[in-house]
């Protein structure tokens, strides 16, 4: 077995260090009823070659991205990922390290985080940003729970352009720990709906931008009357790399923002692990959850991070911590670093301008062929409302190798809704995809 | 064609002709030799430049009014052979499995297999969309089915639930699935947790988390939950009793011998048994959790399934239930049929019970691949040869340190970790954290430390099955001689270690009381 170094000469010669005759005797305090002879009933061990091949042989029953014009976004997005950050992430420092328990052997990983929540602070527009939590929709989670402990009030209202999955990500989390949610009725461009939900007793608003049809709102307005109300802000994100054109949640005057990270080098990967960056007002701080790393000074005096403030946390508070969350998506978080630092402010805007006017014009192109967009102001995703449903629509794009979008009705059940696409287009569509798309639907309508 | 010119070796001395004393000076950058001193990205002068090449197309944003960004973005861009430097430069400071034994209890930092890392990279499953129409990734079903049916097989459960992201967050998973099926059966005052004071700050922090109340157990003279103690606390909870989570083989790193028992005790008294399978490594393939009784447990494909631990994540914490909690695992799952598969994303199916969601999407798929992968590699012979291998390790670990250093728990064999506890430095000075500082000096991570908190000055020692005999035999001369230097009261050698590593010990008070979190 490639990976298991001891021989059978070694096993005997510990087995007799040990002073036992055989492992058996090393597994004596399992209860007799639970004790089982030989193995499990599934395959045995397979050298690489036949695993490789059995691996191969999944990944061909799927239809790749890099295969066919594609428009899928909703919360996940294809975006061109330079070639340095899969190599630097493999790097054995990196990818088999764990969390920078011993800071005196971790300051490749402390650094890093250290350099990630600047940026993920300087992206968002806010004072503070964590090392990151598992993905977008936890840490919107996290903020609603976050703005209970910070108001000690008990409802969260939830925009209707709020992304599905995220609603219900944070009804689990809100409603396990008693927390009442109000979710508004899906719609594409009225975010200000939730100050008609905002009582005594709500500690935040959840609002996206751009929303889950692709709808950019500016929620200047809406934090203030929230914030005049004794509410927070929350405001999510799911395409980072809108944050490259459009005002930041910081400059909006939002208190906590959740966003998912994916975009800016983690791989689609079928929807996980991604990265979530969670940033906040400062006067928050001690409220956050998640790991931080903090800048300090060595015994030599030399500049070094460590994680800081880990009072807040479950292996130090048990259960007064702020969260339970102890791993949460390092390696995710040093990618999304690396292309960011590859990206810089330039090559973001630039990526980011790329990304609007590959989308206007499909939109233009979409338009010219008769086809309804409900979505007003928009960064490179879209919502086009078809004749017929769209989960139908999609599937008879898929026959022709086309994966044309996300209908509406894949992600809730209005149906309303039932006939409503969302349309990503980022840097990687090309104007042959576009034609392709335009054409197909032309067809399949 | 000219004469190739000859080295001159006149006068050239072929080893160092003068004492070097002690090489403790500064250098003029202030790295040391192959360490590399290495700035912040933001102290670089020049945010202009860019490591990507994509024009400045020109776009019109009227309709955007007043939502174009107008503050400065204010983030440096890199090179790309800038940014190769920085990172590698920065690599070169981290510890690493792939570097050196990395012992620490209860985390199972194992060998991480490259064939792994290059499943999740294969086109057509690492880059597939999650919402692609599922037509077109029934390959990707068919693989979290394949996966599913591994895990259920491997823990003899019915069921699981897939998609937590994490091992805390299957902790989640589990207890909102008990919470669910105490609420359906109208005993939604079932609110009281029992857990051991070993147990994970997580197991505590979940609890607190689901709005449950955490009472603890006592522990035996010899590491293991108190049956007599579990039975007052029982019933004195009475009709509030909604679980017990516990951890098996326990974070002492001893098997339960009375699980079966405990189980019964807490079905009995109509409460659920979550079981933490951070260790399941050490009976993998060997000990069904589902001949033990267990109703849920996690299981951390970063610790048994190798998936890389990445500084800190990600993982992935899929959660097996008992046929009780069958019903209430989260959506999304996959569904087979004749016709293949689907994904029932709404609950909308016969299992309304489902409690809600855990995340966006359908979890960690970039995880169940490398898992499966090693599974697949593994088989059922190979994967029972794991826990049987990490269990020798640390029992070997045990017996070689033992007679210098002190075993709180000696009788009977540990499982695949092996726990000291800080007695044996009574009166040299030394603590256990100088101890492992000390151990960095020499090039190995510390084990952890001061967990479990039932034990004084903890030291939890898990080698895992990857590492060969002589590593261990290597690693066992560096302890025993420390563990001797810090007896003969060479005190200095431990209280100021590391003298060696990128950084000497860092003020981590300093970072709490004045929070720098970003660059300024």
């Amino acid at each position: 077995m490639r990976y298991l170094p001891l021989s059978e000469a070694d096993r005997a010669s510990m087995l007799d260090t040990i002073g036992v005759k055989s492992v058996d005797d090393l597994f004596v305090d399992v209860p007799q009823s639970a004790r089982r002879s030989g193995t499990v009933d599934l395959p045995t061990f397979a050298g690489e070659l036949e695993v490789e091949a059995q691996l191969n042989a999944f990944a061909a029953q799927n239809l790749s991205p890099a295969k066919a014009p594609f428009f899928v976004g909703a919360g996940a997005y294809r975006h061109h990922i330079p070639a340095t950050v899969d190599h630097i992430i493999q790097r054995s420092e990196f990818l088999t390290s764990y969390t920078p328990y011993q800071p005196e052997i971790a300051q490749g990983t402390l650094q890093v985080l250290f350099e990630f929540q600047t940026q993920v602070a300087r992206l968002t527009g806010m004072p503070v940003a964590n090392a990151s939590l598992y993905d977008g929709s936890t840490a919107a989670g996290e903020g609603v729970l976050m703005a209970q402990r910070i108001t000690k009030r008990n409802k969260a209202v939830l925009s209707g352009g709020l992304h599905p999955h995220y609603r219900e990500t944070i009804e689990t989390l809100a409603h396990a720990v008693g927390i009442e949610t109000e979710a508004c009725p899906m719609v594409v461009d009225g975010e200000a709906e939730v100050l008609s939900h905002i009582d005594a007793g709500t500690a935040c608003v959840v609002v996206q931008t751009p929303n889950v049809f692709g709808t950019a709102t500016d929620l200047t307005k809406i934090a203030e009357a929230a914030q005049a109300a004794g509410a927070l802000l929350i405001v999510v994100v799911t395409e980072v790399m809108s944050l490259g054109l459009l005002k930041s949640p910081g400059e909006m005057g939002a208190d906590i923002v959740a966003v998912e990270g994916q975009s800016i080098g983690v791989p689609l990967s079928f929807g996980g692990p991604y990265v979530g960056l969670f940033a906040a007002k400062e006067k928050y701080l001690r409220n956050m959850p998640g790991r931080l790393c903090g800048e300090t000074v060595d015994a030599d005096g030399e500049r070094g991070f460590v994680l800081t403030l880990s009072t807040r946390e479950q292996h130090i508070r048990r259960d007064k911590a702020t969260s339970n969350i102890c791993t949460n998506s390092g390696l995710c978080a040093l990618a999304f670093s690396i292309h960011m630092s590859l990206l810089g402010q330039e090559g973001l805007k630039r990526v980011a301008k790329i990304n609007y006017a590959k989308a206007h014009a499909l939109k233009d192109q979409l338009v010219a062929a008769g086809i309804e967009v409900v979505t007003p102001r928009f960064f490179n995703e879209f919502t086009v409302k078809l004749p017929k449903p769209a989960a139908e629509v999609v599937e008879a794009l898929a026959a022709k190798g086309i994966l044309g979008g996300v209908p509406v009705s894949r992600l809730d059940a209005d149906p309303a809704l039932a006939n409503h696409l969302i349309i990503a287009a980022t840097e990687t569509v090309t104007d042959a995809d576009m034609s392709a798309l335009v054409a197909g639907l032309k067809e399949v309508l | 064609m000219a004469d190739t010119p000859k080295m001159n070796t006149v006068g050239r001395p072929s080893a160092p002709d003068f004492d070097i004393e002690h090489t403790s000076f500064k250098t003029l950058l202030g790295g040391r030799g192959l360490l590399q001193s290495e700035k912040l990205i933001f102290e670089w002068d020049d945010y202009h430049r860019t490591g990507v090449d994509f024009a400045d197309v020109a776009i019109d944003t009227s309709d955007l009014g007043d939502l174009v960004r107008g503050d400065t973005l204010n983030l440096p861009g890199l090179t790309e052979p800038e940014a190769v430097r920085h990172y590698v430069r920065l690599s070169q400071k981290n510890h690493a499995i792939d570097l050196a034994l990395y012992p620490l209890g209860s985390c199972t930092m194992k060998h991480n297999p490259r064939l792994n890392e290059k499943m999740a990279r294969v086109s057509g499953l690492g880059d597939i969309h999650p919402l692609q129409p599922v037509s077109t990734v029934q390959g990707a079903l068919a693989l979290m089915d394949s996966l599913a049916h591994w895990l259920k097989t491997l823990t003899g459960m019915p069921a699981v639930a897939l998609t937590p992201k994490a091992g805390a967050n299957g902790e989640l998973c589990g207890l909102l699935a008990i919470k669910a099926a105490h609420e359906a059966k109208g005993q939604g005052q079932r609110r009281t947790v029992l857990v051991p004071s070993s147990a994970h700050g997580t197991n505590p922090a979940t609890a607190a988390f689901v709005g449950y109340t955490v009472r603890e157990i006592g522990q035996t003279n010899d590491g293991r939950v108190d049956l007599e103690d579990l039975k007052a606390k029982i019933a004195a909870t009475g009709d509030q009793l909604a679980a017990i989570m516990l951890t098996n083989p326990n974070t002492c790193g001893l098997f339960e011998r009375d699980i079966v028992t405990i189980a019964e005790l807490i079905h009995a008294a109509g409460g659920y048994f979550y079981c933490d399978g951070a260790n399941f490594n050490a009976i993998v393939g060997r000990v069904r959790p589902g001949d033990l009784g267990v109703d849920a447990m996690h299981i951390n494909l970063h610790k048994t399934f190798s998936t890389p631990h990445g500084g800190g994540g990600p993982g992935a914490g899929p959660v097996v239930l008992s046929e009780a909690l069958a019903a209430f695992a989260p959506r999304p799952w996959v569904v087979s049929s004749g016709q293949g598969f689907t994904l029932e994303e709404h609950g909308e199916d016969a299992s309304k019970a489902n409690f809600g969601r855990m995340c966006a999407f359908h979890g960690q798929m970039g995880m169940y691949i490398r898992a499966l992968t090693y599974m697949l590699s593994h088989g059922s012979d190979g994967l029972k040869q794991v826990a049987e291998d990490a269990v020798l390790n640390a029992n070997y670990i045990k017996v070689a340190l033992g007679d210098v250093m002190s075993v709180p728990f000696p009788d009977g064999p540990c499982m695949h970790e092996a726990l000291f506890d800080d007695s044996w430095l009574e009166g040299t000075g030394v603590t256990t954290l100088d101890f492992a500082k000390a151990m960095i000096d020499e090039g190995f991570h510390p084990m952890t430390m001061y967990f479990p908190l039932v034990v004084h000055g903890a030291m939890l020692i898990e080698p895992t099955e990857t590492e060969s005999k002589a590593e261990l035999d290597r690693f066992v001369a560096v302890l025993r001689a420390l563990a001797e230097a810090a007896l003969d009261g060479d005190v200095s050698r431990f209280k100021g270690a590391p003298y060696l590593a990128p950084a000497k010990r860092l003020d981590e008070t300093r970072a709490a009381r004045q929070p720098k979190l970003t660059h300024s």
